[in-house]
C-alpha cells in the first residue's frame, strides 16, 4: 500500500467529495447535502473530532459533541448514502477515536440503520495501540520525538489513558477496497479522511493531499463560515477545485489559500503518514464567483510514519467563584491575592495532615484583571470596576479538592483586603458554592512511530448489517 | 512608533495541537508586509520575551501572497493541564497589539 503516486493521465476524474460539516455533529444541512448530491458527489467525508479541545475526550473515551446531534447528523447523511449509494467516510470518530469512541459511533451508526431500515456494511477502522506494543517499538528505535518533546519513557507510556495511531490514506483505501458503505475512522489526520477517496479512484496524490487540507473543517474556508456548513472539493488530474454547498456563500482565493495557516505551524509543508503535502508552488485562481481553482500542489512520498497522540489523566480540581466589586480590593489587586493566596495555603496545611494532604495547589484567577496569563499588569493600569475571582484546588482525589475547597471556603468568601476591618461578602455565583471539576488530562505523546507496514498498527473490522447477525460478521482484513 | 495593530488588519492566535501556539499576523497591504515584517520586535528574541518561549524554537514563516507572518512557538507547558487558562490560546495575541516597530 505505499505504492508511488500514480501517473496523473491514468486519473478518469474529476472525483466530487462532498464535506458535509467541519466536524460530524456540528450541524449538517440537508438543503446542503441535496445540492451536493445533484452537483454529482462521489463520496461523503468529514472528520468527526480534534484534539482542539483537549485530552479529555481520548482519555475518557468521551464525545465533545452530543450523541443527539451526532445522530441527526448520521440520519441525514446515511439516508443519502442509502438513496444514492454513495459511501460515506468518517475520521477521528467520536471525538477522539479511540476504541472507546468509535464503539460508541457504531452504536449511532447501527441504532441509525435501523430506524431508516438500511443495511449498510460498516468498516471499523481501529487504531488504538496497546501499551506493550508502544514499548516494543520505542525500544527497538522506532519512535522519535517531534518538538518540543524529548524522548518517549516508558512512564510517560504507563500514564497513558488511551495511546492512538493518527490513520492514512492507506487505511480508509483498504477499507473502500473491502467494500464497506461506511467507513468509521478511528484517530485520523483530518486531511487523510478527504484524500483518501480521489487517491482510490487515482487521483494525483499532492492535489488530492491538498483538496483534504482545505475542506478538513468544512465551511471554514469559505468567505462567510456563518453562510452554511459544508463545501464541495473537486479533485482533477491537474489540481482541485473548492466551493461552498450554499449558493449565497463563496470561496475566494484569499479564504482557500489563508485556510492553510490554521492550526499549523507551517503553512507550506505539511507531515502526513508516508509523505509530506507540499504547497509552496501551488496557485490559487478565481474561477467564478463561488469557486477558486487550485494548482501546483505537490507530494512528497517519504518513509512510513504515523503519529502517536497518547492522552493520561492528572489530578481532581474543585473550583469556586465569587465577584468583587469591593474598591479597596480593586485598588491593590496585586497585593490582596499573593496575601488570600498565602491564608488559604495555610489554613489548608492547618486543616489537614501533611499524610492525608499529599500534593496539592492552589491558584486564584483573577479574571478582569491577569486571569488569562496570570502575569503582573502595567503598574499605570486603572483598576476594573469588578473582578471575578476563581478558586481551583487540586489534589489526588476528589474529594479531597472538595474538602480543601470547604476549608478555604470561609476565607476565600470573607477575606478582608485590611485586617481588623469589617469582614466583607464577596458575590457567590452558586450555592453549593464549590463546583467538582473532575480529573484534568494531558496529551503526553508528540511522537512518530516509522513503520515498514502501514497496517502494522491497524486491525478493520466490518460489520455488515445485511447479513443478519453483525456480531457474526466480524472479520479481520490485514492489507 | 508605530504599534502593531496600527498597521495590520488581523492578529489572530491558536493553538497548533495540544504544544504549539501559532499566530497569524496579517499586514494591511504588501507595503507594510515589506517593511514592518522583519522588524526585531517581532524577532525570536522577542517572542522569548513577551511569551517566555525558547528563542532557538521559535518558527517563522512569511507569507508573501497573502502578506502576513506566522509565527509559532512551544508552549510553556501543554495543553489542558492543572493551570490551564487559555485551552485554545485563543488570547494570546494581545500582547502583540501593543508591539511597538520601528518608524
Amino acid at each position: 500500500m505505499t505504492e508511488q503516486p500514480p501517473a496523473a493521465d491514468a486519473f478518469a476524474g474529476p472525483i466530487k467529495v462532498l464535506v458535509p460539516c467541519g466536524s460530524l455533529g456540528a450541524g449538517v444541512r440537508e438543503s446542503e447535502i441535496a445540492y451536493g448530491i445533484a452537483e454529482g458527489a462521489h463520496v461523503i467525508a468529514s472528520d468527526a473530532g480534534s484534539t482542539d479541545s483537549g485530552a479529555a475526550y481520548l482519555a475518557l473515551g468521551k464525545s465533545k459533541n452530543s450523541r443527539g446531534a451526532v445522530k441527526r447528523d448520521l440520519e441525514i447523511l446515511m439516508r443519502a448514502q442509502a438513496e444514492h449509494g454513495i459511501p460515506i467516510i468518517i475520521g477521528t470518530s467520536g471525538q477522539a477515536g479511540g476504541d472507546l469512541n468509535l464503539q460508541w459511533t457504531r452504536e449511532i451508526v447501527e441504532e441509525v440503520a435501523a430506524e431508516l431500515g438500511t443495511a449498510p456494511k460498516i468498516a471499523l477502522i481501529h487504531c488504538e495501540q496497546d501499551k506493550a506494543t508502544i514499548k516494543r517499538l520505542n525500544a527497538a528505535g522506532r519512535i522519535q520525538p517531534l518538538p518540543p518533546l524529548g524522548p518517549l519513557e516508558d512512564e510517560v507510556i504507563d500514564q497513558c489513558e488511551h495511546i492512538v495511531a493518527a490513520l492514512g490514506v492507506e487505511h480508509f483505501i483498504a477499507a473502500l477496497d473491502g467494500g464497506a458503505d461506511i467507513i468509521l475512522g478511528g484517530r485520523s489526520t483530518d486531511t487523510a479522511v478527504l484524500a483518501c477517496y480521489p487517491i482510490w479512484k487515482g487521483a494525483p496524490w499532492g492535489p488530492a493531499w491538498h483538496a483534504g487540507k482545505t475542506g478538513e473543517c468544512g465551511v471554514q474556508c469559505s468567505v462567510n463560515p456563518t453562510l452554511g456548513s459544508g463545501v464541495m472539493l473537486t479533485v482533477k488530474a491537474d489540481g482541485f477545485e473548492v466551493a461552498p454547498l450554499s449558493d449565497d456563500n463563496r470561496c475566494s482565493v484569499h479564504s482557500v489559500s489563508a485556510h492553510m495557516l490554521y492550526e499549523n505551524t507551517d503553512p507550506f509543508r505539511l507531515a502526513e503518514p508516508g509523505g509530506v503535502l507540499d504547497v509552496t508552488r501551488a496557485r490559487y485562481t478565481q474561477l467564478d464567483e463561488r469557486t477558486v481553482s487550485v494548482s501546483g500542489s505537490g507530494w512528497e512520498p517519504g518513509p512510513y510514519s504515523m503519529k502517536l497522540e497518547g492522552a493520561s489523566a492528572g489530578q481532581y480540581q474543585t473550583m469556586m467563584l465569587v465577584g468583587i466589586r469591593n474598591p479597596e480590593v480593586l485598588s491593590d489587586i496585586e497585593n490582596f491575592h499573593d496575601k488570600l493566596l498565602a491564608a488559604l495555603y495555610e489554613r489548608t496545611r492547618k486543616s489537614f495532615p501533611a499524610e492525608a494532604l499529599g500534593e496539592f495547589h492552589i491558584s486564584l484567577r483573577m479574571y478582569g484583571w491577569n486571569g488569562i496569563d496570570g502575569k503582573p499588569v502595567p503598574p499605570d493600569r486603572p483598576p476594573p470596576p469588578e473582578i471575578g475571582m476563581v478558586f481551583v484546588a487540586t489534589a489526588d482525589t476528589q474529594e479531597l479538592a472538595n474538602a480543601i475547597a470547604h476549608a478555604c471556603n470561609p476565607y476565600f468568601f470573607h477575606y478582608p483586603n485590611v485586617m481588623n476591618k469589617e469582614i466583607p461578602s464577596y458575590g457567590f455565583m452558586l450555592s453549593p458554592a464549590d463546583v467538582p471539576c473532575g480529573q484534568f488530562f494531558e496529551f503526553r505523546l508528540n511522537h512518530i512511530v516509522a513503520l515498514d507496514d502501514p497496517f502494522e498498527l491497524v486491525r478493520i473490522e466490518y460489520v455488515d448489517l445485511a447479513s443478519g447477525s453483525a456480531a457474526a460478521q466480524k472479520e479481520a482484513v490485514h492489507g | 512608533m508605530v504599534k502593531l495593530r496600527d498597521v495590520c488588519h488581523e492578529i489572530r492566535s491558536k493553538n497548533a495541537g495540544p504544544f504549539w501556539v501559532t499566530f497569524d499576523i496579517f499586514f494591511d497591504g504588501p507595503a507594510s508586509f515589506t517593511r514592518y515584517h522583519t522588524d526585531p520586535a517581532l524577532s525570536a528574541d522577542s517572542f522569548a520575551r513577551l511569551y517566555g518561549a525558547d528563542a532557538s524554537m521559535v518558527k517563522r514563516i512569511p507569507v508573501d501572497d497573502l502578506s502576513m507572518i506566522k509565527i509559532s512557538y512551544p508552549r510553556t507547558f501543554p495543553q489542558g493541564g492543572m493551570v490551564e487558562r487559555d485551552m485554545h490560546s485563543g488570547q494570546q495575541y494581545v500582547p502583540l497589539l501593543d508591539v511597538e516597530l520601528a518608524d
